[in-house]
């Protein structure tokens, strides 16, 4: 290409600082996580951060407190939050995958009574704010005794309507001679569909694991209203309830957080695509 | 034939049943989408209609009754007008700042000029890996009102006295607008950089023959060609805006702040209905959400011509 021409104008320059400038301010923040994690929380509550980056006071204790008993022997909960996060978001993901692409498929390859209905019904879910539905929720849980059970968190929402949208046009391009090649062949309906369509959807199945697992992963509003128990929590709620208005136990909170997203973003390096063709499914025209 | 369409599937059916059920073209498809029929009903119509009739209704442990429009009628009081007021500010200045930035920033990306596009898309990207609780983490830590926090330290260089972020109105806006933007700018250039893909090239050769500048095709050509990711990046930041709540919490570690600078509409439905466990006030609250976005966003569609058929 000709980039080395072009990058020596004018404009291209500039364009290059502006993103610069941006890239920085992007970044900083997980640069002052970072930094915060290496520094004694008791300097953190009575001076707040600052970037000095002083050897003699960095110190490992925050991440310290995460792994080990501290002096009463009493370890944190960090850990089994991080432990119901994984069970949750592996567990959610894998429900909410193979349901949508389920239903998805279905949409997308039969032609049956009620079939526009229920493609109108995925939109009009899509439409409204589940915020709207929480109070209501929060009784059927009660109701349904999943109250502070890890179902609670993941059953009401494993059937969303984004990834049966995004399945359903990922199936209507999928090649249709197979279906009767297959019929003739005594393969059943569900059969076609998990020996041989399955495969043929795997990069919507890569697309589509990444992001319900970060959306599960990050969760907040529902599993805060499900879960009770501290040792049931989820990362996002348990380091949540470390903040409090007077103080914050800022060793666990830091270095927690640090090592919520870590694995998030070594995973990212390595699977961009994936992140990215699932992230702009929503702006792909139907 | 017809019998096998039914889509029963208790296990009473006999062996040979379930196998002409399973081999059937005419029930298959109502068996895939079965999870979906369950859980909308279970799942969003029960507790819609149940919203609905809650709204209407005073709920105390053990009596509930119908009290009309109540409910209604005691939303108008301060709490909820600054609850109103705090999400609609929020989601101007999210409109304001998550659709002009991103989408200048992703037509630069897009062009030929540009060196490294996949390292400023991706470092621009990483924010959005981050959980709003995380974010929040972070941003207390800048925005902390104390001498020496990032932020204040920063400006003290330029001799500007700390300020209290969380304390004051308008900085505690700022904060909560900053923190949002800084976790979704990567998110839109990625909606509008996906568009700009999609834009054929001969567009762009055909207009060069002609003798078009670059600001011409851009205006001519890229501009009107990205407006169905602009609505759809619109739709979803109106939505986006209004819900807005996890930001507030974090902020102020819980539902509540000094005079309600950071409560929001969600934030309202969350402390009256499940805290006070007033929830028919919730659910009305809830309600009135539900109207406003579904009206901005139908004038907003209506206004950038969504419903008229040949568009």
């Amino acid at each position: 290409m000709n980039d080395k021409k072009a990058g020596r104008s004018l404009p291209s320059v500039l364009m290059l600082i502006l993103f610069i400038v941006f890239t920085v301010v992007a970044l900083f923040p997980l640069f002052a996580l970072l930094l915060a994690s290496f520094k004694p929380s008791q300097e953190l509550l009575r001076y707040g951060l600052n970037l000095k980056i002083q050897p003699e006071l960095l110190t490992l204790r925050n991440y310290m407190s995460v792994f080990l008993p501290n002096e009463f022997g009493a370890t944190s909960s960090y850990l089994l939050w991080y432990k119901n996060s994984i069970v949750i978001t592996a567990v959610f993901t894998v429900i909410c995958l193979l349901f949508s692409s389920l239903v998805g498929y279905g949409l997308a390859v039969y032609r049956f009574a009620g079939r526009n209905l229920i493609f109108l019904m995925v939109l009009v879910v899509m439409m409204i704010p589940i915020e709207i539905l929480l109070l209501p929720m929060y009784k059927l849980m009660i109701s349904l005794k999943l109250i502070d059970t890890i179902w609670g968190v993941i059953l009401p929402f494993a059937v969303a309507p984004l990834p049966i949208f995004f399945f359903r046009q990922y199936a209507m391009g999928l090649p249709k001679d197979f279906l009767d090649a297959s019929r003739i062949d005594g393969c059943t309906e569900f059969g076609i569909f998990f020996r041989i369509m399955m495969p043929l959807m795997a990069p919507a199945y890569g697309a589509m694991a990444i992001l319900q697992a970060l959306h599960s992963w990050n969760n907040f509003l529902w599993p805060i209203i499900v879960l009770r128990t501290n040792e049931k929590l989820t990362l996002p709620i348990g380091l949540s309830s470390l903040v409090t208005p007077y103080g914050n136990n800022y060793d666990i909170l830091i270095a927690g957080s640090l090592l919520t997203v870590l694995p998030l973003i070594v995973l990212f390096l390595f699977f961009q695509r994936f992140f990215i063709s699932g992230l702009t499914v929503g702006g792909v025209k139907g | 034939m017809s019998a096998n369409v039914s889509p029963s599937i208790q296990g009473k059916t006999s062996d040979g049943r379930l196998r002409k059920l399973l081999y059937s073209q005419k029930a298959a498809p109502y068996l895939f989408v079965l999870p979906f029929i369950v859980s909308f009903f279970l799942f969003f119509l029960y507790p819609m209609v149940n919203t609905i009739i809650m709204a209407f209704q005073e709920i105390a442990p053990g009596v509930t009754k119908f009290i009309g429009l109540k409910n209604f009628s005691n939303l108008m009081n301060p709490d909820f007008y600054k609850a109103l007021r705090n999400s609609t500010v929020f989601t101007l200045w999210t409109l304001l700042i998550l659709i002009p930035v991103p989408l200048v920033l992703a037509i630069f990306l897009n062009s030929s000029r540009m060196v490294a596009k996949n390292f400023f898309r991706s470092a621009m990207f990483i924010p959005a890996l981050t959980s709003v609780v995380v974010a929040g983490t972070i941003f207390r830590l800048i925005f902390g009102e104390l001498e020496g926090a990032l932020l204040n330290s920063f400006l003290g260089y330029f001799g500007v006295d700390p300020i209290k972020w969380l304390v004051n109105p308008w900085s505690s806006m700022m904060a909560l607008v900053a923190l949002a933007s800084w976790r979704w700018i990567g998110v839109n250039i990625l909606y509008f950089l996906s568009a700009l893909q999609n834009i054929p090239n001969e567009l762009y050769e055909s207009a060069g023959i002609d003798g078009a500048t670059a600001l011409q095709k851009c205006y001519y050509i890229t501009l009107p060609m990205l407006k169905p990711i602009t609505i759809y990046v619109l739709t979803i930041s109106i939505y986006g805006g209004y819900a807005m709540f996890t930001e507030s919490y974090m902020l102020w570690g819980g539902s509540n702040s000094p005079q309600n600078i950071g409560l929001t509409i969600v934030g309202y439905i969350y402390r009256e209905g499940l805290q006070q466990n007033n929830m028919g006030f919730g659910a009305a609250v809830g309600i009135t959400l539900l109207c406003i976005t579904l009206v901005i966003n139908i004038i907003q569609l209506r206004a950038t011509g969504q419903f008229r058929k040949e568009d």
